[in-house]
């Protein structure tokens, strides 16, 4: 399962996605510059990123927690925002088009 | 970013070790040097002890501390800090370690933000990824206007209310300090709006409600935008370019700019000690965990090795290991006697137990 990821250079990686892992992960052992500081808690925002090309309405909705936590992200965009760490990679997402968000 | 307040110079502290970051494993640190009677000073650029323990997850359940099946993160810092009550360790909060030099007795001299200086033979970084500094929003040019003057300008905190009386303040963000700020400020305020991209909070229900009844009496203005740009001359903050939830723009005449966006961990001045880094971590041997220069101990998630991982149980052992090489530094004509607590009287005399 792929996941196409474009850093804040604008630089595209395809990326190799695994079964039940956190997209947050794929992209940090990928080298994409996502800090990840709390390690995937949901309690830093520092793994945001946007969901483009139709792939945020394919997503299961953000919990309450994570919605919360959203609060604390820079330059949210309503709509693609997504915090890395809770979408998990599964065959459903396999293609999925994230953008690393500015820190 | 903060203030560049110059603080006259106080006369240094003399220490067996200084400590830098008041987290798990600088913590426990204390609690393994003073064992071994050295005495510490922590320095920790936030304003209370843990770290990302308890700044990032102090309701957050922690499952793999050996011995307790489940502890939150602030649960496990209090557990700390009794631990090493005994040691009497000193604390210095919002201060941020700027500056180490070696002194020519061979001792260490690190100085703070605040002006403090400590002079050690031995310095501990226990930093973990860093220090925690307010997030700064990715809009172009914002440095400019930081550091701008009292209630002018960009601010990441709130120092003196009264500087932002009578001033247009801008507030973004959705968490507790957006809001609190927002409640504290809006009686002495010419106006003050808020911004934020959803027209929800995270912070606590009894300050959302406090917010909504000060826009209903026409105290503050909430608008679902972000902010995209800024504008005004150097130094001199005149308005910003607010965009709506429909990508509508619109120019916002503000005297002050407050972003709430919690803070972020940046390696800060640990870079510039003249410590070897190896991608902003701190190459350390696994007998001693001492750095490359001598005297200058690495513990924790600031530091790497062949096998590293990232967890408080590993900064734990780290920790007691540093603490015999440092004993022979700080007491170098001492011998070290090994002891367990359980069956040592000296030991436990120390605890405060016998």
């Amino acid at each position: 399962m792929k996941i196409i990821a474009k850093n804040r250079e604008g630089k595209v990686h395809e990326l190799e996605g695994r079964d039940g892992w956190s997209v947050m992960e794929i992209l940090r052992d990928g080298g994409l510059g996502v800090a990840a500081e709390c390690g995937g808690a949901c309690a830093c925002a520092t793994c945001h990123v946007y969901v483009t090309d139709g792939w945020y309405e394919k997503l299961p909705e953000p919990s309450e927690a994570e919605i919360d936590m959203l609060d604390m992200a820079l330059a949210v965009e309503p709509g693609s925002s997504r915090l890395s760490c809770q979408v998990i990679c599964s065959a459903e997402t396999d293609g999925i088009k994230v953008t690393v968000a500015p820190e | 970013m903060k203030l560049g307040v110059e603080y006259p110079s106080m006369s240094a502290i003399e220490t067996d070790v200084v400590i830098i970051g008041a987290g798990p494993i600088g913590l426990f640190a204390v609690f393994e040097l003073g064992l071994l009677d050295l005495k510490c000073h922590l320095v920790d650029i936030l304003d209370r002890p843990g770290g990302q323990c308890t700044e990032l997850y102090p309701e957050k359940p922690i499952y793999d501390i050996p011995g307790l099946p489940i502890v939150t993160g602030q649960e496990l810092v209090n557990k700390l800090l009794e631990q090493i009550k005994p040691f009497n360790p000193q604390f210095h909060f919002s201060e941020m370690a700027t500056g180490l030099e070696k002194l020519p007795d061979g001792r260490w001299k690190l100085k703070t933000d605040a002006g403090t200086e400590i002079i050690a033979p031995v310095v501990v970084i226990a930093a973990g990824a860093g220090s925690f500094q307010p997030k700064r929003p990715p809009v172009p040019g914002i440095e400019q206007f930081e550091n701008a003057g009292d209630g002018v300008g960009v601010h990441y905190a709130v120092r003196k209310m009264d500087s932002f009386r009578d001033k247009n303040i801008l507030i973004a963000g959705g968490g507790d300090s957006a809001l609190d700020w927002v409640i504290n400020l809006a009686p002495l305020a010419k106006s003050l709006t808020l911004v934020h991209h959803r027209d929800g909070f995270r912070a606590a229900a009894h300050s959302v409600n406090q917010m909504r009844k000060l826009e209903k009496e026409g105290k503050v203005k909430f608008h679902v935008a972000s902010v995209k740009a800024v504008h005004g001359e150097p130094g001199k903050l005149t308005g910003v370019t607010l965009s709506g939830a429909d990508k509508n723009e619109w120019h916002h005449e503000t005297d002050a700019f407050l972003p709430f966006f919690g803070l972020t961990i940046k390696l800060g001045p640990i870079a510039e000690f003249g410590i070897n880094l190896n991608e902003n971590l701190i190459p350390v041997d696994t007998a001693r965990f001492e750095s490359q220069t001598p005297g200058i101990f690495a513990i924790g998630d600031i530091n790497t090795y062949a096998g590293k991982l990232k967890l408080i149980l590993s900064g734990f052992h780290e920790a007691a290991l540093m603490s015999q090489a440092a004993f022979h530094i700080a007491r170098p004509n001492e011998k070290l006697r090994f002891q367990y607590t359980t069956s040592s009287s000296n030991l436990q005399k120390k605890l405060g137990v016998s």
